[in-house]
């Protein structure tokens, strides 16, 4: 799908004609540059890889250095690959007037790492029993994880305690309340993925 | 806050220009009420109990008595529904939020008024 990569800036809330206030979140989009064109003959499949967010070329691996002065520009932070671009070449920018108002973009980032947490914050358990009367350290616990002899294992997916966020989600149909193309700049209603500062991405 | 959200806010979001006051004060907030297609200004007189947030997610809370009853209103600091805010009495408070004041009936839910003094 056409989309576009962005940093999170932040959250606020506008105010619509009749006085509303709707929470959004501002994300920086683009301007993003065509690094590479993939095509059906050479690598098997469509795709356009577009690159966001500056870097220094001191950080940057020589190899990489070539890719970007291939499409003529500087060192980026992020590369991502789109398909259902049309018309796209090598050095093209793409920025967000691709996107209109009042439609509905999917945003995927990656949501903020929590460490090791146990069921009842991972998957919403409600723990065991009561805290009193007796209870004894088994508050949080997840309770039985399956039968005894018969299976005589425990099933493959059975939700246990791990590692929670910092994981890709995908935000789908967010409403866009406003695109201000001369900033870059675009809000979604509600909220996304990631801590402020982390790339995004924004698809049709 | 980022600068980049007070841009936004500051385009997006007009913002409503109003005497200062904080917490202790009481204010009458005029705000407009929309029934049907008739728009009429309704007054609230209270005391502000706090202020929170920045930019275009500030709000403060208005506490009035109604009889017996406190009511208490949460109003956005720069919701397009505010026609205007007076202050009627600047509280002298030593807080920035005074929760304490809820619990105040009668005689000693007072504040003192502040005495502002002329500067030469």
């Amino acid at each position: 799908m056409p989309g576009i990569i962005g940093k999170k800036i932040g959250m606020t809330s506008i105010y619509s004609a009749e006085g509303k206030a709707t929470p959004c979140t501002v994300i920086e989009a683009g301007p993003c540059v065509v690094t590479q064109v993939k095509t059906e003959e050479k690598d098997g499949y469509k795709a356009v890889q577009l690159a966001f967010g500056d870097k220094r070329a001191k950080n940057t691996p020589n190899a990489l250095q070539g890719h970007f002065k291939k499409a003529k520009t500087t060192p980026k932070a992020k590369l991502v690959e789109f398909d259902g671009f049309e018309d796209l070449n090598l050095g093209d920018v793409v920025s967000v007037d691709i996107f209109e108002e009042n439609t509905f973009v999917d945003v995927i980032g990656t949501s903020k790492g929590k460490g090791f947490q146990g069921v009842v914050k991972r998957h919403g358990f409600g723990g065991v029993g009561q805290s009193t009367h007796g209870q004894h350290n088994r508050l949080r616990a997840p309770g039985s994880i399956g039968a005894a002899s018969y299976p005589a294992r425990v099933f493959k997916g059975m939700r246990m305690a791990g590692q929670t966020g910092n994981a890709r989600v995908t935000q789908p149909n967010l409403q866009i309340l406003k695109v201000l193309t001369d900033k870059n700049l675009i809000l979604v209603k509600g909220s996304i993925p990631g801590a402020k500062g982390s790339y995004v991405i924004i698809e049709k | 806050m980022s600068n980049i959200i007070k841009e936004v806010q500051e385009e997006l979001n007009g913002k409503n220009e109003f005497p200062d006051f904080k917490a202790g004060s009481t204010v009458t907030v005029h705000y407009k009420i929309k029934e049907g297609n008739k728009e009429r200004v309704q007054l609230f007189q209270g005391v502000v109990i706090q202020r929170r947030g920045s930019g275009a997610t500030e709000t403060f809370t208005v506490r009035k008595m109604s009889g017996n009853i406190g009511v208490e209103r949460v109003i956005p600091f720069n919701s397009p529904f505010i026609e205007k805010i007076e202050v009627n009495k600047v509280g002298d408070v030593r807080r920035a939020r005074i929760y304490y004041f809820r619990e105040r009936r009668g005689k000693s839910a007072r504040i003192r008024e502040k005495k502002v003094y002329a500067t030469k």
